[in-house]
């Protein structure tokens, strides 16, 4: 699986660093940034949490 | 059925719906769920809206492009008396306005709180939490819990946050209790709005001459920078981070003390491991979902939600409070569970509105519950839990006072 994000629709609510801050951290303008772009193991179902749970749809999971 | 109030000559149900109790969410929403999830209701003014109740189609709604919330819109529904109208005496808030006009207004503000900023404000809450309790214990009791602590905590952090003195922030505060009582009528609402910029814009003035290190300077300068500063459109930004932080936290600080006090094996969980309160936190604004009037939408072109055609210029009203009891998402939602995985409630919204300032909110009632409970464990209710005032007529649920002794 591959994590693809999208600045266009990200409001920075943060709640995919709440999720896993392993995987995602917000930028200076508090937009995300993916740490780990291909998440494996136990990072596979955080990631897949962190999508559902994003409020602006702006991440999304490409199976490779 | 109690408590629902059908209006005569549509025979529709009446929203918004009163809550009589504070653990069970009125019937009528668990009925609308399972019989109808799409259905219409009738607003005070006796327009029509449509009430989304399960989960999946609140979130559906609130993140629909096409269903607007630009309350500057003619036919914008009218949920609250006056609120239209009130909200018409500011520049507009970003939250009635649609992207790219909402997302403009956000941006610049969004780094202010991400989950890094807010750890990084842990500290000062916590001294700002230890002063208030510090300040409570010498007080007679018993005393107002509400009054000398779950108002205040939150209201010196976001006047601090924003850089805006504490000194007549009474003044505020009167007003602002007026404004989100649902009782205050039409004029009320105009009246206390007017106030209330006109505080704003003083506020704004004072600081364009005396900048600081904080949320309110920082604005300014990047607006000077791109040039010109919008005083009018700060005045609005502060208002309305104000507004939404203060009242609704203090009311989940004093809705999580009320349960944990009136349910001591949930206190006993997060004593016995506070790793655990952020999981209750979410887990208590998954259950209160406080602001109890919904997300309120105008459909801009036909849509359909959860099987049922929404016609361009009809009304729609997302529950999240429903949407946050359905059994569908949340097994036994009618329990509060401190051990449940409540993080996917929408309580603080979904879709580009979402709650701006949600992470500071959850670290503020994480750090008032651990302390609370560490510095005082004998608290508890001063009055018998049945004369507890619930605000069951305001806009955001909550209780007026909560008398506690130690």
């Amino acid at each position: 699986m591959r994590l693809e994000k999208n600045h266009e629709r990200c409001i920075g609510a943060g709640q995919c660093v709440l999720t896993e801050p392993r995987i995602f951290d917000q930028d200076d303008r508090g937009l995300v940034r993916v740490l780990i772009e291909q998440p494996q193991g136990a990072d596979e179902a955080a990631a897949h949490k962190a999508v559902f749970i994003c409020p602006a749809r702006a991440l999304s999971i490409a199976e490779d | 059925m109690m408590n629902t109030h059908v209006d005569e000559a549509s025979e529709l149900v009446q929203f918004p719906i009163q809550r009589t109790c504070p653990f069970a969410i009125p019937p009528v929403y668990t009925k609308f769920r399972e019989g109808s999830p799409v259905s219409q209701v009738v607003l005070p003014d006796g327009g029509k809206a449509w009430l989304v109740t399960k989960y999946e189609d609140v979130r559906a709604v609130m993140s629909n492009p096409k269903l607007s919330s630009d309350r500057r819109k003619k036919d914008f529904p009218v949920v609250v008396p006056g609120q239209n109208a009130a909200l018409s005496k500011h520049a507009p808030f970003m939250i009635i306005l649609d992207d790219p006009e909402h997302a403009e207004l956000r941006r610049p503000v969004i780094s202010e709180f991400s989950v890094r900023r807010v750890a990084a404000l842990k500290p000062r809450i916590q001294e700002i939490v230890d002063g208030f309790i510090d300040d409570m214990l010498k007080l007679p009791k018993p005393v107002d819990l509400n009054q000398v602590f779950s108002l205040p905590v939150p209201s010196l952090l976001v006047s601090e946050i924003l850089g805006m003195p504490f000194e007549g922030h009474e003044y505020f505060m009167e007003l602002a209790e007026v404004l989100l009582r649902r009782t205050t009528d039409e004029q009320g609402r105009i009246d206390i709005s007017v106030k209330l910029r006109q505080y704003m814009d003083k506020l704004v003035e004072e600081k364009i001459d005396n900048p600081g290190d904080d949320l309110l300077s920082r604005q300014i300068e990047l607006q000077r920078q791109q040039g010109g500063i919008d005083r009018p459109g700060l005045a609005s930004l502060c208002l309305l981070v104000l507004l939404a932080g203060h009242e609704t936290t203090a009311n989940m600080i004093n809705l999580g003390v009320f349960s944990m006090l009136t349910k001591p094996e949930l206190l006993a969980e997060i004593k016995a491991d506070p790793s655990k309160t952020p999981k209750a936190v979410d887990e208590l604004l998954r259950f209160y979902t406080i602001p109890d009037f919904g997300a309120h939408r105008l459909a801009m072109e036909d849509v359909e939600i959860g099987g049922v055609l929404i016609r361009k210029g009809e009304a729609v009203i997302a529950s999240t409070f429903a949407a946050n009891r359905d059994p569908a998402v949340f097994d036994d939602p009618e329990e509060l569970d401190f051990s449940r995985d409540a993080r996917h409630h929408v309580a603080f919204g979904y879709g580009p509105h979402q709650c701006l300032g949600q992470n500071l909110g959850r670290v503020e009632l994480q750090v008032v519950f651990d302390t609370l409970f560490r510095r005082l464990p004998d608290l508890r209710l001063a009055v018998p839990a049945e004369e507890l005032s619930f605000k069951s007529d305001a806009l955001v649920y909550g209780l007026y006072s909560l008398p506690v002794t130690w």
